[in-house]
């Protein structure tokens, strides 16, 4: 009988005693994560801040900014960089929505989704070095289909056409963007209701207005948070750029791994305002993500 | 479901088109090494390659070690914030996302910077290279494993599992690895899979963190630059690679199929 | 002629036949309910109507024109869901003209439209409220509104106060019905709940397993079911078996002891087993004799229910539910004591089935509800 009683008394979490203790233990559970965090995130990014509005000196000045929007080699990159991110960030919504909405919503048998869910999986972690090998195998000089189309007469290289330029590069990170596409945009068409679809129709709407006013605007801030995901996905791409150019291409992320190797900038203090620049934009460009998620929930309740 | 439409297939059609190509082309590539003839001989030279063993071998190393110091910061974290701290959820969920705010080139330049010079000198020993790498890739995969630990820990009462533990008499240890762990094995593994896929292709950090061809991701670079039919098989292999990763997670992880399976180095 | 006609209707999906053989004539301005289990072919056939789903066979006719074929954006009809489904991105006035906006009806008629029919449904000034800023009950009666704002020819409602709260339910169906009286549209209403059944419809049709049991009025379908199903699935029952002791005379036997039916049986000889359903209000516990029929027993149990006392009570091998209204007054019977329960001879029963199939037949019902 006694022991019952003791084993009640230890197990009891609201007492008081139990809870200090408890407390303390939390946090010894938590505070590696934290002092980890600290140590490999924010210090780092910290210093690359610090870094940024100081000169040779170490003295604060708004210089280094300043240089990014008036440098024009700097001005360049941004410019090449932001382009790209447009440019496969709007190809990659547009031809990623379509496919989604083709697996899920176009009356496809259940594999094709499974298959293009799996593959957007695979798809997604397969950029990087091996990618660019993959598309030097087939639009490269000697690649399958530039050799497909030399064949019927087009030769794409005699038309300007390079892959390693700003359209090739395009090309070669749309396979990471569908599928990324795929993903993100799949949860919001899944919570596209049956009902809303047969309400529309049984009060006199065609197909195409059910899309205009209804499923189009319920799915706008999915879709445009998913761009910009997009966006902010190519901007901080650097292992396909460099594995597909070698470093020629002058994107952001490319500067700045020049500028790591040696002082390309002849001011190291520029590459931190550089790498600054991109931690904003990046950013910017997941709370934009995760504010327009929060909307859709909200009507979506 | 409504009868499928032309135009259903034809997205399909041209997704499939645009994705089977590159993979077709580089197959092709890979199996012409010598003239004339399809054959295996690039996949021979890259197996008889001392490098490829030796670059992949450490970036595996480097992928487990990091897989187990992520669980070990990340599991006691989740756990403790699931059972009694969960006002700390949204903090802790957002230090998680920080690293898509970070890209792998600035952190690695932050790294760099940081850890370099005095006291640290990180940077110069062997030693401190491949701490701040596992420290690199660590921060890395935090998205994909808290997620999966968070996941797996919701759909087990901790609350009540705990409290059972304790009433047996078990301390926090045991409570941990041998009655919350085990519940949460399965939902680990998507985690770990998902980062051991992008730990083994990682170019940047580990290019700029140890110079040369250490790891497997620079190997691949390098071959790039000097070999003609090799990078195709590469490629070959490291598709082959990631689908074996992706399908296991598929088969094992019975939760959403699609959690967000996006990583690796773009 | 009837407004909506259903003619022979059958689906199959492959193999499996959801709704066969229906066939229904609802005059215009009638509320019909479909009442029956889950998986009866209720929703089915409203679908039909709406024309979500194609007919196997059969045809649908509303106002003598043939729409099986038609799509459902060109029906005319109005449909309320279980799930609301008002468009999220839309307020309340835009979701209610949402009809009227396709046909490009003209603003200041759309606006007086929508304050009329938010009048009419109990929330003026609501407009510009989105959905989920709304009640369950209130986003329901904005559903109703919009389908209402087309003038449909036909209004058909699918279980639309399952998602609800129980008070709130009571509350809406009445409001329904009302408004359904003021327009005098023709409604198809369909539930699972009986009691929405009897308590609105001018006339109900149970369904099971994909056919219909009985079309009739509440009235009729409570008092006179047809089959043991609608029987035990409308109300609670009794359901004996008493064996035939002389079919020219009606007089049956249960426990030995003499029951008189109120017609004489044309298809049963002395020696077979019936069913025979007693409602529990028909019975009372009796003193004196009487004309009606009576049966001894003992009290095996009895539940305080508060307005009900529910006693049961042991007749040989059968088992009697009854209930008696609530009385301080009145002694309660008590466990073990043996008792007379007495019936009107008009009362009892006859059930189409034999006796196996009507138990199983209760037994189900029971189960689905």
């Amino acid at each position: 009988m006694a022991e019952n009683v003791t084993i009640k008394e230890q197990a009891s979490p609201t007492s008081a005693q139990a809870a200090r203790r408890g407390i303390s233990w939390g946090w010894i559970g938590v505070v590696p994560f934290f002092v980890f965090a600290v140590a490999f995130m924010i210090v780092p990014a910290a210093s690359l801040l610090v870094g940024s509005v100081q000169n040779a000196q170490g003295q604060f000045t708004l210089d280094n900014i300043a240089a990014i929007v008036q440098q024009p080699d700097i001005v360049a990159a941004y410019r090449l960089s932001i382009g790209i991110s447009l440019v496969t960030a709007v190809g990659g919504a547009l031809f990623g929505f379509l496919l989604a909405y083709a697996a899920i919503l176009g009356g496809l048998p259940r594999f094709v989704r499974t298959g293009l869910v799996t593959f957007s999986g695979v798809a997604a972690n397969f950029a990087g070095v091996p990618l660019a090998f993959a598309f030097v195998a087939t639009l490269g000089r000697t690649g399958l289909v530039t050799a497909v189309l030399n064949s019927i007469g087009v030769n794409p290289y005699r038309h300007g056409f390079s892959l390693y330029t700003f359209a090739g590069l395009s090309l070669t990170y749309m396979y990471f963007q569908f599928p990324l596409m795929v993903l993100v945009i799949a949860p919001a068409l899944d919570g596209l209701k049956r009902e809303w679809r047969e309400a529309a129709q049984i009060l006199g709407a065609s197909s195409w207005h059910y899309w205009r006013y209804v499923a189009l605007p319920i799915l706008l801030p999915s879709l445009l948070g998913a761009t910009i995901l997009l966006f902010g996905n190519a901007f901080g791409a650097y292992a396909t750029a460099y594995a597909l150019t070698g470093g020629s291409l002058n994107l952001v992320t490319i500067v700045i791994g020049a500028q790591m190797r040696g002082d390309v900038l002849n001011n190291p203090n520029l590459g931190y305002a550089l790498a600054l620049g991109m931690i904003v934009i990046m950013a910017f460009s997941i709370l934009m993500y995760s504010w327009l998620q929060r909307r859709t929930e909200r009507w979506l309740k | 479901m409504k009868r499928a439409s032309f135009w259903s297939w034809l997205w399909i059609a041209l997704g499939v088109l645009y994705f089977l190509l590159p993979l077709i082309a580089t197959l092709n590539f890979s199996l012409r090494a010598r003239r004339g003839v399809l054959s295996f001989d690039a996949y021979r030279s890259v197996f008889s390659d001392s490098q490829f063993y030796q670059s992949f071998g450490f970036s595996t190393e480097m992928a487990v070690l990091t897989i187990i110091f992520s669980v070990l910061l990340l599991l006691p974290t989740a756990y403790w914030i699931h059972l009694r701290m969960r006002w700390l959820r949204p903090v802790v969920e957002l230090v998680t996302l920080l690293p898509f705010v970070i890209p792998g080139i600035v952190l690695v330049f932050g790294l760099i910077k940081t850890y370099s010079g005095a006291p640290f000198a990180l940077t110069g020993s062997r030693f401190g290279t491949n701490l701040l790498l596992v420290g690199g890739y660590i921060v890395l995969s935090f998205p994909y494993m808290y997620r999966s630990i968070d996941t797996g820990l919701r759909a087990v009462d901790v609350q009540t599992l705990t409290e059972a533990a304790q009433s047996l008499g078990a301390g926090w240890t045991t409570i941990l690895f041998r009655v919350i762990f085990p519940n949460v094995r399965v939902a680990l593994l998507s985690g770990a899979f998902l980062t051991f896929a992008i730990v083994i292709g990682e170019l940047t950090l580990a290019q700029y963190l140890l110079g040369g061809t250490q790891a497997f991701g620079p190997y691949l670079a390098l071959v790039g630059r000097n070999k003609a039919y090799e990078p195709s098989a590469l490629a070959i292999i490291s598709f082959a690679l990631i689908w074996a990763a992706i399908g296991i997670i598929q088969l094992v992880g019975r939760g959403s199929p699609e959690q967000r399976q996006l990583g690796g180095m773009r | 002629m009837a407004f909506l006609e259903l003619r022979d209707i059958r689906k199959s999906f492959g193999a499996a036949t959801a709704v066969d053989t229906f066939n229904l004539q609802v005059e215009r301005g009638e509320f019909i309910s479909f009442l029956g289990p889950s998986g009866c072919g209720k929703t089915t056939t409203l679908r039909m109507i709406a024309g979500f789903e194609q007919p196997t066979a059969g045809q649908i006719l509303v106002n003598e024109q043939d729409i099986t074929r038609r799509p459902p954006n060109q029906r005319n009809v109005g449909m309320v869901f279980q799930s609301y489904a008002l468009f999220p991105n839309m307020n309340v006035a835009q979701n209610i003209a949402f009809g009227m906006t396709l046909k490009r009806a003209p603003k200041a008629t759309i606006t007086q439209r929508v304050s009329e029919l938010l009048a009419l449904i109990g929330l003026p000034g609501l407009e510009r409220r989105y959905p989920y800023q709304l009640s369950g009950g209130q986003q329901q009666r904005v559903a109703l509104a919009r389908a209402l704002a087309i003038e449909p020819q036909v209004l058909l409602l699918d279980e639309p106060l399952s998602a609800l709260d129980a008070k709130i339910r009571v509350s809406l169906r009445n409001e329904i019905r009302s408004i359904q009286r003021k327009l005098g549209i023709t409604t198809i209403y369909v539930t699972h709940d009986q009691e929405e059944a009897l308590s609105l419809s001018d006339r109900i049709v149970v369904m099971n397993h994909g056919r219909i049991e009985q079309i009739g009025t509440p009235f009729q379908i409570y008092n006179f079911p047809q089959t043991a199903f609608v029987a035990s699935f409308v109300g609670t029952l009794n359901v004996l078996q008493a064996r035939v002791r002389n079919p020219a005379s009606g007089e049956l036997e249960i426990d030995g002891q003499p029951l008189t039916l109120a017609r004489p049986l044309t298809d049963q000889r002395t020696g077979d087993t019936v069913a025979i359903a007693l409602r529990p209000e028909v019975i009372a516990l009796d003193g004196a004799a009487g004309t009606a029929n009576r049966l001894r027993g003992v009290v095996e149990d009895v539940t305080f229910l508060g307005a009900i006392v529910r006693v049961r009570v042991q007749v040989g091998t059968e088992i009697v539910n009854f209930d008696m209204f609530n009385n301080p007054s009145l002694r309660v019977p008590e466990r073990g004591q043996p008792v007379t329960l007495a019936f009107p001879v008009e009362s009892s029963l006859l059930l189409d089935d034999t006796a196996e199939h009507a138990k199983q037949a209760v037994a189900a019902a029971a189960e689905a509800t």
